[in-house]
């Protein structure tokens, strides 16, 4: 049952990436426009080299 | 995300817009930011070809396509006007549009969207994690497990409940501080109670804490919270997109030349000039020019109006043939807005004397929870005399008959039926407009834009002779007038080559004049003509000496309203007609759909009175307008529906923006709404069983936090497929 004192804050440090991880996605208007970023990786526009 | 897929309504620029999106958009209504409506992009290729396209335009800084709200935003120097943008896009194939940033504030409804949703994956995570914990107690760890098990939850649970149930918090403090009861009281009371009981049995190492309970019920309750919240979001900021496409500008003529400034920034006095085919921007007073005028949205009536010197127009009207000067008698601030806003009082406080069903059923649900609650600790401590366990149990009644499955009831339907719905092209804009809509037995209409396109059609082309009508279309072609259009497409349809003519010109107010070899031809009103009066919408062409040959017109129908007529008899409504236009029109559209009710030549004043006696004799009316001489009656009506080619003002006072041309999806509106409300009632039901089966269980102390954990989930998650049965 020791294992519980590691156990416990390891998932619940897991479980709280995954929502620190939500806000920041939610934080950086990553939903905003959720067809054309679905689009956009098709783009080949900067295939060789990164947008100036 | 599935919903975006699906959110692709009736092929109409202004809707095909809106979004059906996780968040709104941030409208950057910065300096020099041009926001654009693309309704046709569609891919990544048009992405690309769009944002290059406006890259290469020399002072655009930089663009960017929001592809689910099919809008792009320019950031541009100032000298780089929309109209420019526009050509530029239209150049490469894009139809676009001009937005009014103004208007799509959005940024407050998202601000509140994103608030709920952190709340939501706040109390999400921590429920997890406490069930997680809770299954470990429920599976029989005990003693000093157990108890470190329910201090970890506890430290979850309360900062999490502290955070996230704030909403529900708030709204019970607002009811009860005005000594009403709404569903957030038993909500809050639940929350707090569980928690704080669970925090007391706690430090007495009890074997029963409710932690996850609390955490769940807020959970499920957020979730509805959310999805009622997106539902309203995206029928406003559709509206909102509808009414940015009228960007509100006026040209003045000033002191240096002619300049496009903002209507917010006439003053009383100005000289705006109304070009052939535009809306007049103000109330006014027309200076120099001439010209016929549509009062068609204002009034109802198809014949356009002479307006000469001193003619007095009001904001919303089209100039037809010529150019007008128009002094501003009342600036835009003053008079549109100021006429709105009253309106939208009178329609707001119209629909609040309606009482959801949610708020019926609070107003049963909230008493008697409280009370049964009491008796339970009263009765067991009667009974037992612990008071620690009569309190346990009274807060384990509290729990299972939690609201969570009331609280879905409602959103989860409305969500499922307005996205139903907006696919096939209806904005429902108000929260009960569905429940009120299932109710209707009486539907009135307008004519003019709403049965009509508001757009006429010569009658019986084929009745003239083809030199007649060729002489016509050739005098027609150089004109704007709809009644010229009108007769030029129905020459196409026959074929007819125009007539060559000399001298064309066009009188503004009166008619077209030309030479024909030698003789005066003249197409224009009756009276330039010594026509005698008519009560249709005609036009008259004089060629020479001959007496004047009529040409009749009709409105032409919407598509979708013949169908839409008998279904709606079919279901066994009273079907109405009001219109402002004259007896002869009103008369003839009447029998040509087959409404038997009509009453013509209704000033705004009388339709009210003709909607509050039927409602006075127990009709639900549903009112479907579009002109200003509507929105009276459509904030009168018990629900209200307007065209998207409204004038805003009707727009905003109706409850159901149709956003495509055909009227036919109404008759499923209606059908979809009464299944709505069967399926909320359904829901009632569903939950009102599992409670007659909990609540014994409960009040016999037989209650575990893993029977109220099963209830809630259970309960919450049969109303929420029933709800999906909708799609």
């Amino acid at each position: 049952m020791e294992m519980l004192i590691y156990l416990i804050p390891i998932s619940l440090f897991l479980g709280g990436l995954g929502l620190v991880a939500f806000l920041w996605a939610l934080k950086n208007r990553q939903y905003e426009d959720p067809d054309g970023d679905g689009q956009r990786i098709l783009n080949s526009d900067w295939d060789d080299h990164p947008k100036p | 995300m599935a919903m975006v897929e699906h959110a692709r309504p009736a092929a109409c620029p202004a809707c095909s817009v809106t979004p059906m999106a996780e968040e709104l958009a941030q409208v950057d209504a910065g300096n020099g930011s041009i926001l654009l409506s693309l309704p046709t992009i569609h891919c990544a290729g048009c992405i690309s070809t769009v944002e290059r396209g406006l890259s290469g335009i020399p002072g655009v800084r930089s663009a960017r396509v929001n592809l689910t709200l099919k809008r792009a935003s320019v950031d541009a120097a100032s000298n780089v006007t929309a109209d420019k943008l526009v050509e530029a896009l239209e150049g490469l194939g894009y139809p676009a549009q001009e937005l009014d940033p103004g208007v799509l504030s959005s940024t407050a409804t998202e601000k509140a969207g994103r608030d709920l949703l952190l709340r939501l994956a706040v109390a999400g995570f921590a429920m997890m994690n406490v069930m997680l914990l809770s299954v470990s107690v429920w599976s029989g760890a005990a003693d000093a497990t157990r108890d470190m098990f329910h201090w970890i939850s506890a430290a979850i649970a309360l900062p999490t409940v502290a955070f996230s149930a704030q909403p529900f918090f708030r709204n019970a403090l607002s009811a009860l501080s005005v000594r009403r009861l709404n569903m957030d009281v038993p909500i809050s009371l639940a929350i707090l109670l569980a928690t704080g009981m669970s925090l007391y049995e706690t430090t007495q190492s009890g074997h029963h804490a409710y932690f996850d309970a609390a955490l769940s019920l807020t959970f499920f309750l957020l979730a509805g919270r959310y999805l009622d919240f997106r539902t309203r979001a995206v029928a406003r900021s559709a509206a909102e997109e509808l009414a940015a496409l009228e960007v509100p500008r006026a040209t003045r003529i000033g002191a240096g030349g002619d300049e496009t400034i903002a209507i917010s920034d006439l003053a009383v006095g100005d000289i705006v000039r109304v070009r052939p085919g535009g809306r007049v921007p103000v109330d006014g007073i027309v200076r120099a020019g001439s010209s016929e005028i549509d009062r068609s949205v204002l009034t109802g009536e198809t014949l356009p109006v002479f307006a000469g010197p001193n003619s007095v127009l009001s904001a919303g009207e089209v100039n037809l043939t010529g150019p007008l000067q128009v002094e501003v008698t009342a600036a835009g601030a003053d008079s549109s807005l100021h006429r709105m806003a009253e309106l939208v009082a009178v329609a707001e406080s119209a629909k609040n004397r309606y009482t959801s069903l949610a708020d019926r059923a609070a107003a049963i649900y909230a008493p008697g929870v409280h009370l049964l609650a009491l008796f339970a600790f009263i009765g067991w401590l009667i009974a037992s005399g612990d008071a620690r366990l009569s309190l346990n149990i009274a807060v384990a009644v509290l729990i299972i008959t939690c609201p969570c499955a009331l609280g879905l009831a409602v959103p989860a339907v409305s969500t499922a039926a307005s996205g139903r719905l907006f696919r096939r092209g209806l904005l429902i804009k108000h929260g009960t407009a569905l429940e009120r809509l299932a109710e209707v037995d009486t539907v009135v209409f307008d004519k003019t834009g709403t049965l009509t396109f508001g757009q006429p059609a010569l009658r019986d082309a084929d009745a003239f002779d083809d030199h007649t009508l060729s002489v016509a279309v050739a005098l027609a072609e150089g004109s704007a007038h709809p009644l010229a259009q009108a007769i030029v497409r129905a020459a196409k349809d026959r074929a007819v080559v125009p007539a060559q003519l000399d001298h064309v010109t066009e009188i503004p107010g009166h008619g077209v004049e030309a030479v024909l070899g030698g003789k005066t031809v003249r197409l224009g009103r009756g009276e330039w003509l010594g026509a005698p009066a008519q009560h249709d919408t005609t036009a008259w062409l004089k060629i020479g000496g001959e007496s004047p040959v009529c040409f009749a017109f009709d409105d032409s129908l919407r598509p979708g309203a013949e169908p839409l007529i008998r279904a709606l008899k079919a279901q066994g409504k009273a079907v109405h007609l009001l219109s402002g236009d004259a007896t002869g029109p009103v008369e003839t559209l009447a029998d040509k759909v087959g409404i038997d009710d009509w009453k013509a030549e209704l000033l705004p004043e009388d339709k009210v009175a003709v909607l509050d006696a039927l409602s006075a004799d127990g009709a639900r009316v549903l009112m479907v307008g579009d002109g200003l001489n509507d929105t009276a009656a459509l904030a009168a009506a018990h629900v209200s529906i307007a065209p998207a080619s409204a004038l805003d003002a009707a727009r905003v006072a109706s409850d159901v923006v149709l956003l495509g041309e055909d009227l036919e999806p109404l008759s499923d509106a209606l059908t979809t709404a009464k299944r709505a409300t069967r399926r909320i009632l359904e829901n009632f039901a569903i939950a009102a069983c599992y409670n007659a089966i909990a609540i014994p269980i409960a009040l016999a102390g037989f209650a575990t936090p893993l029977a109220a954990a099963l209830a809630m989930s259970g309960s919450s998650i049969m109303v929420s497929l029933n709800a999906l049965r909708l799609r």
